[in-house]
């Protein structure tokens, strides 16, 4: 179902019907249709599509999950205000209900673009490909999209990102990779946030590390704080090293 | 809940099926649901009932196949069963894995009156 546009499953389709199988009538009168489609097929076809797009106007589009409260928007906000003028930004911000982190964002005097996904407790690769194209987006530009507040259910919604970062905060439990192993599995790099808070939690970033490393051995990590600033060098020179310049 | 949207993904795709083979209900469907889908089962079976109303699954009979997880060490090429993605090759250690089943989400087939 579309949420963006209000569409049901049947009315608008972006992908052909491809894989539409004849069923073989039995001699009870009733047909068998062999079908063999992955269920999330529709959505793996649009994301494709979105990384297609991104591709080709050299966008790198990058996907921000984690709980709640760990730090997505405050991370965007000081990336959009640090890195001003170095590289050019937009945002998507899906959201549950209001539209706070969207008015934090466009504070940072950023493009930002608001999904608003009442129920749905994730984005997915329709609800981007919509929001996309009222963005007017810049080539060789960064996108980033943050995710609805959850580790379950955006693990399974591939939205055409590049690189997909989970953020997880050391006010968190340090077994949370083991709690959310799919989401650990399907990100590229885990920023570890609040380190500023350590001394005040029971957190052992080595622990963290260690399972997070256990689900996803090529999982990059970085450890930073937003509120001092510690740490915050390596994710701009990594998301500088991910941002492919024409030359 | 992510179950529901998946429950819907099933509606969708077994709707546009029938319909192609000239159906307006669905008998039976099959589907597989991999052990490491990130489904979970309860959360399913709730989104199930609300999903498949006034659809064309509404009376469906559903067979469901449970997969489970199993892994290719990279680096010493044992394959082992597995219940989680951070279980570890029981003959080296290693972590990392490639995964050959468990992760299925699918319709295999359907019976059309
Ligand atoms: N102490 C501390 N607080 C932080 C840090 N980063 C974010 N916060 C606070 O954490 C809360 C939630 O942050 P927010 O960015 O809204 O989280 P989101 O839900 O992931 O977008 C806010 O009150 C932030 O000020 C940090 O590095 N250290
Ligand atoms: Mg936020
Ligand atoms: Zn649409
Ligand atoms: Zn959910
Ligand atoms: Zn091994």
């Amino acid at each position: 179902m579309c949420a963006t546009c209000g569409c049901g499953p049947t009315d608008h389709h972006h992908s052909h019907d491809h894989g539409l199988s004849q069923g073989i009538e039995q001699n009870t009168g009733k047909k068998i249709v062999t079908v063999e489609q992955d269920i999330l097929q529709e959505n793996n076809l649009l994301a494709q599509r979105n990384r297609g797009f991104f591709e080709g106007r050299n966008i790198l589009s990058l996907n921000l999950v984690s709980s709640p409260g760990s730090g997505k928007t405050t991370l965007l906000e000081r990336t959009l205000t640090d890195l001003k003028g170095q590289l050019e930004f937009a945002v998507i911000e899906g959201d549950q209900q209001t539209a706070n982190d969207a008015d934090r964002i466009h504070a940072t005097g950023t493009k930002v673009t608001q999904i608003n996904t009442g129920k749905g407790c994730h984005l997915d690769a329709h609800m981007v490909l919509h929001a996309v194209q009222g963005m007017k987006l810049k080539p060789d530009s960064v996108l980033f999209i943050e995710n609805v507040g959850n580790l379950v259910c955006p693990a399974m919604f591939d939205l055409g990102e590049a690189e997909r970062v989970v953020v997880i905060s050391v006010t968190e439990g340090d077994d949370k990779p083991l709690k959310y192993p799919d989401m650990f599995h399907s990100s590229t790099i885990c920023i570890i946030n609040k380190i500023d808070l350590l001394p005040y939690v029971n957190f052992k970033v080595d622990k963290a590390k260690e399972y997070a490393r256990r689900i996803n051995p090529n999982l990059e990590i970085i450890e930073l704080s937003c509120t001092s600033g510690a740490g915050l060098e390596t994710w701009y020179d990594w998301l500088k090293s991910k941002v492919l310049l024409p030359v | 809940m992510h179950e529901l949207s998946i429950v819907m993904g099933i509606v969708d795709l077994a709707t546009k099926q029938a319909l192609a083979n000239g159906a307006n209900m669905i008998e039976e469907i099959e589907l597989e649901i991999g052990c490491l889908s990130g489904i979970e089962m309860d959360s399913f079976e709730f989104a199930w009932k609300q999903g498949i109303r006034n659809s064309m699954l509404e009376h469906a009979v559903r067979h469901l196949h449970r997969p489970a997880g199993k892994a290719l060490c990279v680096d010493c090429d044992t394959e082992f069963p597995i219940q989680q993605l951070f279980d570890s090759c029981p003959n080296c250690n290693g972590h990392l894995l490639s995964i050959i089943s468990g992760k299925e989400l699918k319709v295999k087939s359907l019976v059309l009156p």
